[in-house]
């Protein structure tokens, strides 16, 4: 088939924090520079999700007038909060740990800041395609990445050609800049094809789900930030919430579990409704209105899971590398001082070669070293995991040893029992996985090809129902994966259309058959101000 | 021929539309905006008739904020040739939306306004038949197919009872039902050759849009839906209805 091939110096894959950080400063370094950013999202920040809470530094540094055309959500930080919760009640710590501090931050949604350095990035020439997926990376003879191929449009359910084919074409570049957030797609099979994850611990991830809730009047503490730990989760699980106070009784709400744990019938979505029930948080969420609702995965591996960075004729930057810092919860300055490293990498050497190094020994390294081993520190459980943050913390990360981290989906314990999906007694919204969809306005066109391929779906029916009770049906927020049983026996049924785009069956499957691609452009959630 | 396709910015139709929390409109801020999908269709059956040969050049034209310019270079890569864009902060009602659409049609001589049959914010579905009162045109609405020769139109209609079709004599306005065309995906080449694509910028007090305005007095979400019940048979649901007097 003829596809169409367009020639750039500068391909970013991914509108996110870190992708338009590096094609903004890559203009910005050299106007001349012909510099393009592939977006899967039908808009620039409609794919995009995070609690947030931004150290506004390195946003400053890339744009800094970036204040006077604040996002949508913008909220200096007033106050901060961490607490221990029980099922009744709560401890509140008496002091906030030093990385936890966010004074000086800014709660944020992250949809409405990529929206806004969208159009900065537009305004220094940047051409920036929403709605194009880069489907695969393209190598030439000698291996090299030489660009991507966006997805195919108009293909059915059973890969045929429809009426409105219109074929993905070719974008080549002389650097590919991959900044797809946790688990990209493309990164996956370029840490294949380069082995870029061998000499590093396996990358770790959480599963982040959110909902914007409007409050009734006066009920909001505006920049007010809340952590919480322990309940409902018990002390071998990690993970906790985050409540964040906003403008006008707005209030982001999330939760975050480690997908490192270990019971095969957790289920993430059905925590999250646990704790906002908890008395003290349906104390303030009663009465108000549910606007919002995502998940998307994130990484969490941090300094010893970082994989390789450079390859030839492209790099990895942002999440999509691993460049979040846990303890911080935050990862948007790292992202975008990781899209400016490259560009300033890529302005001098006009390639990726050495990017690794850089990056290692740049803020984005240091950071990342100096807290190393606070996350893993939870493998021995909460209780161990604090202590071991508190002596790391006292030591800012210069005592000569590195825990190790281990693959999420090795996690997974086998079942002794089997058990029907958990339904907690509940009075807030949503209902179900199901009413929650609705309000992340997610969209797939049903006559198109199912975009998260099971490579073999007997598996599911026999070994997996016997040893992990399928979990796919229980970690999956968007109830993607359904056991049913009809005339032709049990079998899978998988409601792509239903799917968020967060990765975490990729991450999670224990026999690691499940390969999340990218479905036709423009499909997926329509966020808005997450 | 040349044909004038109006095109309106409006909420995406896959987001969930919220009210206000003062009841003065919807919640626009932060919401995807996106080209009216009846535009899209009427925008894709022109570019149809262009590459029949029958017509020679599409403008599209919109009325709205500054933004609303991306909507405009949507279909301007989907294949129109020129834009125009009339800019203005203020709602635009559709008496003078037709007013507005009326003198652009006279200017540029079209001989033909395709758009759509209604816009899925206000779901008003009176411009396009407005307009063609203004300008002394045939109307043919709610079009699921359209076939020009000789100065004449055949179209058929969604009535209803069924299909109707109807001969117009051309220039005429026909709005575009769901059913007329699926639009084509636009192509990443076409959007960046939509960029150097001219744009007019017009004022909107260079037209006469001084005529009596609805007044909207509140907007409000339609209540919730009471829970229901399960029965266990017939019997009981009969008992139920009869007992509410249902039946």
């Amino acid at each position: 088939m003829e596809r169409d091939v367009m020639e750039f110096d500068l391909l970013v894959v991914g509108a996110g924090p870190a992708g338009l950080a590096c094609a903004i400063h890559a203009k910005q370094l050299n106007p001349e520079l012909n510099v393009c950013v592939l977006e899967k999202g039908a808009t620039v920040g409609s794919h995009s999700l995070a609690g947030a809470v931004i150290e506004p530094g390195p946003l400053e540094e890339l744009l800094p007038n970036w204040k006077d055309n604040p996002p949508e959500v913008c909220v200096p930080v007033k106050r901060d909060e961490i607490r221990m919760m029980n099922p009744k009640g709560s401890f509140k710590f008496p002091i906030v740990p030093p990385q936890m501090n966010n004074h000086g931050n800014y709660i944020i949604s992250l949809g409405s800041l990529t929206a806004k350095m969208g159009e900065a990035a537009e305004e220094v020439g940047v051409e920036i395609y929403p709605g194009f997926p880069a489907r695969e990376p393209l190598y030439n003879d000698a291996g090299e990445v030489i660009g991507v191929r966006t997805g195919d449009m108009g293909v059915d359910k059973d890969g045929n050609p429809k009426d409105s084919f219109t074929p993905g074409m070719d974008l080549h570049a002389k650097l590919t800049v991959f900044a797809e957030g946790a688990r990209g797609s493309c990164s996956k099979q370029l840490m294949a094809k380069f082995g870029l994850d061998k000499d590093c611990d396996p990358q770790t991830y959480g599963i982040g789900i959110k909902e914007l809730w409007q409050l009734p009047k006066g009920r909001g503490e505006t920049g007010l930030v809340m952590h919480t730990m322990g309940w409902p989760l018990d002390n071998s699980t990690y993970g906790g919430s985050f409540v964040y106070h906003l403008e006008d009784d707005k209030l982001a709400i999330g939760f975050v579990v480690g997908l490192d744990y270990s019971d095969p019938h957790l289920e993430p979505f059905e925590k999250f409704q646990e704790f906002k029930n908890h008395p003290e948080m349906k104390k303030l969420l009663e009465g108000g209105e549910i606007v919002s609702y995502g998940a998307r995965a994130i990484v969490e591996g941090g300094w010893q899971s970082l994989p390789k960075v450079e390859m030839p004729g492209a790099a990895l930057i942002g999440c999509g590398a691993g460049t979040l810092n846990v303890p911080k919860i935050k990862g948007v300055h790292q992202a975008i001082r990781s899209g400016m490293e490259i560009a300033k990498h890529f302005h001098e050497k006009q390639s990726s070669a050495g990017f690794d190094a850089r990056l290692r020994s740049s803020a984005v390294g240091a950071e990342l070293k100096k807290v190393r081993n606070i996350r893993p520190a939870f493998h021995w459980g909460m209780w161990m995991g604090l202590v071991i943050s508190g002596i790391e913390t006292l030591f800012a990360g210069l005592l000569p040893y590195t825990l190790r981290n281990r693959a999420d989906h090795s996690a997974l314990k086998k079942i002794t029992e089997k058990k029907p999906l958990a339904q907690s007694e509940r009075d807030l919204p949503p209902r179900d996985r199901l009413s929650a969809v609705y309000f992340a306005a997610t969209e797939h066109d049903e006559d198109q090809p199912v975009h998260l391929q099971v490579a073999d779906t007997n598996i599911c029916i026999t070994q997996c129902a016997e040893e992990y009770d399928n979990p796919c049906t229980r970690f999956c927020p968007a109830k993607v994966y359904e056991m049913v049983e009809d005339e032709d026996g049990k079998r899978l049924q998988i409601n792509a259309a239903n799917c968020v785009h967060c990765k975490t069956c990729d991450i999670k499957d224990p026999y690691q058959i499940i390969n999340w691609v990218t479905p036709e452009g423009g499909s997926g959630p329509n966020y808005q101000l997450m | 021929m040349k044909v004038l396709v109006p095109i309106k910015r409006a909420v995406d139709y896959n987001v969930r539309v919220r009210v206000k929390s003062d009841g003065s409109g919807v919640e626009t801020n932060g919401v995807k905006m996106s080209v009216n999908p009846f535009d899209e269709i009427a925008n894709e059956e022109a570019l149809r008739l262009k590459e029949k040969g029958i017509v020679s050049e599409i403008i599209v034209c919109t009325i709205g904020v500054a933004k609303a310019e991306d909507q405009l270079r949507s279909e301007l890569a989907r294949g129109a040739d020129r834009g125009i864009h009339v800019v203005t902060d203020e709602e635009v009602q559709p008496l003078q939306a037709a007013r507005i659409l009326a003198k652009l049609a006279a200017e540029e001589e079209v001989g033909l306004v395709l758009m759509g049959k209604q816009a899925i914010d206000d779901d008003a579905n009176q411009t396009g038949q407005m307009l063609a009162t203004l300008m002394n045109w045939p109307q043919a609405t709610f079009a699921s197919q359209v076939e020009i020769a000789d100065g004449k139109a055949t179209v058929d209609r969604e009535i209803d009872a069924g299909i109707e079709t109807l001969e117009v004599d051309m220039p005429a306005v026909i709005t575009a039902d769901l059913r007329l065309n699926e639009p084509r995906f636009i192509k990443l080449p076409d959007i960046m050759k939509a960029k150097r694509k001219p744009i007019a910028k017009r004022e909107l007090g260079e037209f006469d849009v001084d005529v009596p305005k609805l007044e909207v007095t509140e907007t409000r979400a339609p209540g919730g839906r009471e829970p229901g019940r399960k029965v266990k048979d017939v019997a009981e649901l009969v008992a139920v209805l009869k007992d509410k007097g249902l039946v």
